[in-house]
């Protein structure tokens, strides 16, 4: 198992090095902030093309975290490289991916809804991401029913992995379906061929910000993972020397 | 494996045709769906008639339910599931004759319901081939993914609530793809409905698959 | 504009809310393990 380096207790899930990830991480958020809300506006868009550089770096952040969560769980499930750590990871991944998932659908809601005055249009990426949120919170709903932690760990890593091989199949899927029906699409709203470099650069520099934000997310998330794993083996020796007590107090 | 597919999959059958739980309980529940859903939508305007396709595959989704429900609860019982385990039989057979017996009473179902929309809907059955070949491998998926969701959830006091959350979005595409199918072929239109059987063959052929792989190490752990 | 504006402001707040909360979990439970070290 591992356990931090401490000189003495730990108080808190940070590291320097978090410390400094955590730094960066803002930095290019305030950065992404900066530049994107200072897009100059554009003809098709006017002023909404500056939510180039939050929505398509929330949305491939939480495709990430997908991967991210499926990796892991092979890696808990195949016996050469089994061990604990991933299934840590795939649950911290996991996690944060809902998170990301949820501000993918809400920023790309937002996105359409000047364009095109709903809400909610069907469009095949929002459509098929919305299951993706309903699969890993499925996921989620699994690791809260009580288990050894073992049998809890194989149970979530398969669970993830029967969901990330319907992502694709369903991706496809809705994606022909609504091209049939030429209905309203986000992808309509991508970045054209001729975008100006302060286009690109704004959604970079966003690429950038939410992976580092999501790297930040996940070792906390890890390391809180780690914690609560501790904290019900103390319970459990906790209650096992009671037991033991009771029995030795029974026999004189 | 497939002579301990066939053993589980007639003892499962045996069992349902001794008690006649999908019998007596799911098919009225299937049929109910569908008169739900006249009384949410309006028959006389024709809604019906034209979502006839994707309200079939609706019912027939949460039909499934119940019977990839009631096919892990015939060894809920105590005991049940560990001489399952211990009796020696390749879990993978296991996980095949369940996925049988489940895939036998939907198809069932399905005949059920299919009479059903043409009755309640006035629908006309277009493209009877198309129709079948799209049932068969969406049935096959269904089941194969029903049959993995349920032996995950199978021990679970929360099985009842967690298994559709489960299994619901991981078929959505089943739903999508056999109902554009059925649409086409309701409609005579078939041949914008085969390219969707290949939607379905793939689900089927990757749940069948991962069933069979998996199911050994979820038996376990259920 | 305003949406732009909530689209930036939801993305921002969600993610320092659940930062927050990550972050007091593991403080609570670095606590308490902690104590049961001594």
């Amino acid at each position: 198992m591992t356990a931090p380096p401490s000189t003495g207790p730990r108080r808190a899930t940070g590291t320097p090095a978090t410390t400094v990830l955590g730094a960066v991480a803002l930095l290019a958020l305030t950065g992404t902030v900066a530049l994107g809300l200072a897009l100059p506006l554009t003809r098709e868009q006017r002023v909404y093309s500056r939510l180039i550089a939050i929505h398509p770096p929330v949305a491939w952040t939480a495709y990430l975290a997908v991967a991210v969560t499926a990796i892991a769980s092979a890696l808990y499930l195949w016996p050469r490289t089994r061990d604990r750590r991933w299934d840590r990871v795939a649950a911290a991944s996991a996690e944060v991916g809902v998170v990301f998932i949820a501000l993918m659908l809400a920023t790309g809601s937002i996105w359409g809804r000047p364009t095109w005055g709903v809400w909610w249009t069907w469009d095949a990426r929002l459509t098929a991401s919305a299951l993706m949120l309903v699969l890993y919170l499925g996921y989620l709903a699994v690791r809260r029913v009580p288990a050894d932690i073992e049998v809890r760990a194989r149970r979530s890593a398969v669970t993830a992995l029967l969901a990330i091989v319907v992502v694709p199949i369903n991706h496809m899927a809705v994606e022909w379906w609504r091209t049939l029906h030429q209905g309203r699409s986000l992808a309509e709203l991508d970045p054209g061929s001729n975008l100006d470099g302060a286009f690109i650069a704004a959604m970079l520099l966003g690429f950038l910000a939410m992976t580092l934000v999501y790297a930040w997310l996940v070792v906390h998330r890890y390391r809180v993972e780690a914690l609560e794993e501790r904290l019900a083996e103390r319970g459990l020796d906790a209650a096992i020397a009671e037991r033991r007590a009771e029995a030795v107090m029974v026999d004189q | 494996m497939w002579r301990d597919a066939v053993l589980i999959a007639g003892r499962d059958l045996r069992i349902e045709a001794r008690s006649r739980v999908v019998v007596n309980q799911v098919a009225p529940f299937a049929v109910l769906v569908l008169v739900l859903f006249a009384f949410a939508l309006d028959p006389d305007r024709g809604v019906l008639e034209r979502a006839a396709a994707g309200l079939f595959w609706v019912a027939v989704l949460f039909s499934a339910l119940l019977a990839v429900q009631r096919s892990f609860s015939l060894e809920s019982a105590d005991g049940t599931r560990d001489a399952l385990r211990l009796s020696g039989l390749d879990p993978a057979g296991i996980f095949l004759g369940k996925a049988l017996a489940v895939a036998a009473q939907l198809a069932a179902l399905q005949v059920l319901l299919g009479a059903g929309i043409v009755v309640l809907y006035g629908t006309d059955l277009g493209r009877p081939a198309l129709l079948v070949a799209t049932a068969a491998l969406a049935t096959a998926g269904l089941a194969a993914a029903g049959t993995v969701y349920g032996i995950l959830a199978a021990g679970l006091r929360v099985r009842e609530t967690l298994l559709p959350l489960l299994l619901l979005p991981v078929v959505a595409p089943v739903l999508l793809a056999a109902t554009r199918a059925w649409e086409a072929g309701l409609a005579s239109v078939a041949s914008e409905g085969w390219p969707w059987l290949r939607v379905l063959g793939v689900f089927a052929v990757v749940y069948t698959a991962v069933g069979i792989a998996a199911f050994g190490s979820l038996l376990e752990d259920a | 504009m305003t949406y732009v504006l909530a689209g930036y402001g939801i993305t921002l707040v969600v993610l320092v809310l659940y930062a927050a909360r990550v972050i007091v979990r593991g403080r609570t439970l670095a606590r308490t393990v902690g104590d049961d070290d001594r």
